[in-house]
């Protein structure tokens, strides 16, 4: 049996988890300027995590593409510390704030770039623009079997079995492949790799390719952006926080109080 | 003459809430020249389609087949697609929810429209009468609104942010439309579906989340101690958590909290172990009050909360239980 080809779609954001204090809106540009390290977007670890742990079941091959005006491939290289066997970065200005189809349309050229392939893992959504299309779209570009959600997949004889989330429990799909799959958090969260692995990994003379716009043959005319017309900051969310001081006994005692203030 | 076209949901046999406030933002969109219109699916869609009516649209158009009974999401896809092309409508909207999460991305590519996701707000410029959508981004960092090309205009609508619609008076018509549907569109089969038993976050009066700052899977133990010990003061209390707490296999995700879990403002939210990702705030943030206990003093937590505890979980909670159960 040949191994089983999958790509993952992994975006590099500036890491959603940092503190409030590091974001701001610069509403002239409409730009969102996040003072904090670049990252893969969460979902889409979860998506590595899910494709490796198929390659560990049986014989796979995985590649990682990331799409972007300007990637790091420092950022991305974790992938292949975490498992996956070819990173392709798809780099190019024209890529930067592309609408979620432009995305979709210029990853579908990159995959038929790639050529064969049998299953493509994205996250669900991506913890910048958290608009929850690129996946799903670039399944529909492709015109192959899409399966939204899911919380655990495997691979057996030619199809793909996915546990789908449900608002009350789960559905067990299964679809024929080449198929793609959105993956959500339930996966759970992408393995460890250890400094020195990834140190290496970063380190290491191993040439990552990038692909403009032309290397995967779409038109510049054919790629839309966003349509932001405004961006503004959020309405303040702050409260003053009145800290409980002394012991944990005493912390205890004045939250107890607190609590039977507000029955 | 269509302007703006509701994707009607049904849940037990009468109209979802989150359909309501959908009407209530297609009224508003609409304006006074023109009305809205709804396009309900499923095997037998009579009774949603008589309750839609009395919402006052204009039109009521059902897309009835065997094959759409329970949600076949390829299935669904056609068949909303067809009734898009003959309705034609300029503004297509549905909910921002399990259906139109995955319909609606899949849909604005078949139409080569494009869809936003998630919008708390919907308005059309008055200059060229393109829809306005405003969405938070950055997990809720920014807030920005957008205007694309494409017709019809698509957008998914979050939960709660327009009021439900009142029902009026029913005049419209009700138009059939005959989907072209058959099994051999299905694509992604499903097998099984299997129903769990899911805490209703959103129904409860205080919630005890936990976070990354718990350590390990037991800190929910010590949690559900606490919790506990707030039934007999508070009643419904429930055990909630932030999406690291799943990512690691520590809760099922039933118990999240935030943007892509439940959406909640209980009386009472006590955050504990959860430095406070803006993807979390977002989902609690109007909770009538919030402790945090978290051993970092700078974490995000704490900058929304009303009281704080800066002391190691396992440190505070056992006493608070302690306490608890001595004035209860």
């Amino acid at each position: 049996m040949t191994a089983l080809k999958i790509i993952v779609c992994a975006k590099q954001i500036p890491d959603p988890e940092a503190p409030l204090s590091d974001v701001s809106v610069d509403a002239e540009n409409l730009e969102v300027i996040v003072d904090a390290p670049q990252v893969i977007s969460p979902f889409d670890e979860n998506a590595l995590e899910a494709a490796v742990r198929i390659k560990e079941a049986s014989d796979a091959h995985i590649s990682v593409l990331s799409l972007g005006g300007k990637v790091s491939d420092t950022v991305l290289r974790k992938t292949l510390a975490a498992g996956a066997d070819e990173l392709i970065l798809l780099e190019d200005d024209a890529f930067e704030k592309l609408d979620s189809h432009s995305t979709a349309a210029a990853l579908m050229a990159a995959v038929r770039k790639i050529g064969a392939y049998d299953l493509i893992l994205t996250g669900r959504q991506a913890g910048d623009w958290d608009s929850g299309q690129v996946g799903l779209i670039l399944g529909e570009l492709l015109d192959i079997p899409c399966i939204h959600l899911a919380r655990e997949i495997a691979v057996e004889d030619g199809s793909v079995m996915v546990k789908k989330s449900l608002p009350d429990g789960y559905e067990r799909v299964k679809a024929p492949l080449p198929a793609l799959v959105t993956v959500s958090n339930e996966v759970g969260e992408l393995r460890y790799i250890s400094r020195t692995k990834m140190l290496k990994m970063i380190r290491g003379a191993r040439s990552i390719p990038s692909w403009s716009m032309g290397d995967v043959g779409v038109e510049e005319d054919a790629l839309q952006k966003m349509g932001i017309s405004s961006l503004s900051s959020p309405p303040d969310m702050g409260r003053d926080c009145r800290l409980l001081e002394g012991s944990p006994e005493e912390q205890a005692e004045k939250l107890v109080e607190v609590f039977m203030s507000l029955r | 003459m269509n302007d703006v076209l509701i994707l009607a949901e049904v849940k037990e046999g009468s109209l979802d809430l989150r359909t309501l406030e959908l009407f209530g933002a297609g009224k508003r969109l609409a304006g006074n020249s023109g009305g809205f219109s709804v396009v309900l699916l499923g095997d037998v869609v009579s009774g949603a389609a008589d309750e839609a009516a009395s919402y006052g649209p204009d039109t009521v158009y059902k897309v009835e087949h065997p094959l759409l009974k329970g949600f076949q999401p390829d299935l669904w896809l056609a068949a909303l697609e067809q009734a898009c092309r003959e309705i034609e409508p300029k503004v297509l909207l549905m909910s921002h929810a399990f259906v139109g999460r995955e319909l609606g991305p899949r849909l604005a590519c078949r139409l080569n429209t494009r869809l936003t996701t998630d919008c708390i707000d919907l308005s059309m410029d008055p200059e060229d009468g393109r829809l306005l959508r405003t969405k938070p981004v950055s997990g809720g960092n920014a807030i920005s609104v957008f205007k694309c090309p494409g017709e019809p205009q698509m957008a998914t609508v979050r939960a709660k942010v327009f009021s439900p619609h009142e029902p009026g008076t029913g005049s419209g018509a009700t138009v059939e439309i005959q989907p072209k549907i058959d099994e051999s569109m299905i694509r992604a089969e499903s097998l099984e579906v299997v129903k769990e038993d899911v805490v209703a976050l959103d129904k409860a009066d205080v919630v005890v989340a936990g976070g990354a700052g718990l350590g390990e899977e037991d800190g929910f133990e010590l949690l559900e101690e606490l919790a506990e010990a707030l039934r007999k003061p508070f009643g419904n209390v429930m055990i909630g958590c932030s999406r690291v707490a799943v990512d690691k296999g520590w809760i099922s995700s039933d118990h999240q909290v935030g943007l892509t879990g439940t959406m909640i403002s209980p009386d009472i939210y006590v955050a504990v172990g959860i430095s406070g990702a803006i993807q979390h705030l977002v989902g609690m943030v109007h909770s009538k009050k919030i402790v945090a206990i978290n051993t970092d003093p700078a974490c995000n937590m704490f900058k929304v909360s009303d009281y704080g505890v800066v002391e190691d979980y396992e440190e505070i909670v056992p006493a608070l239980v302690e306490k608890l159960k001595e004035v209860s």
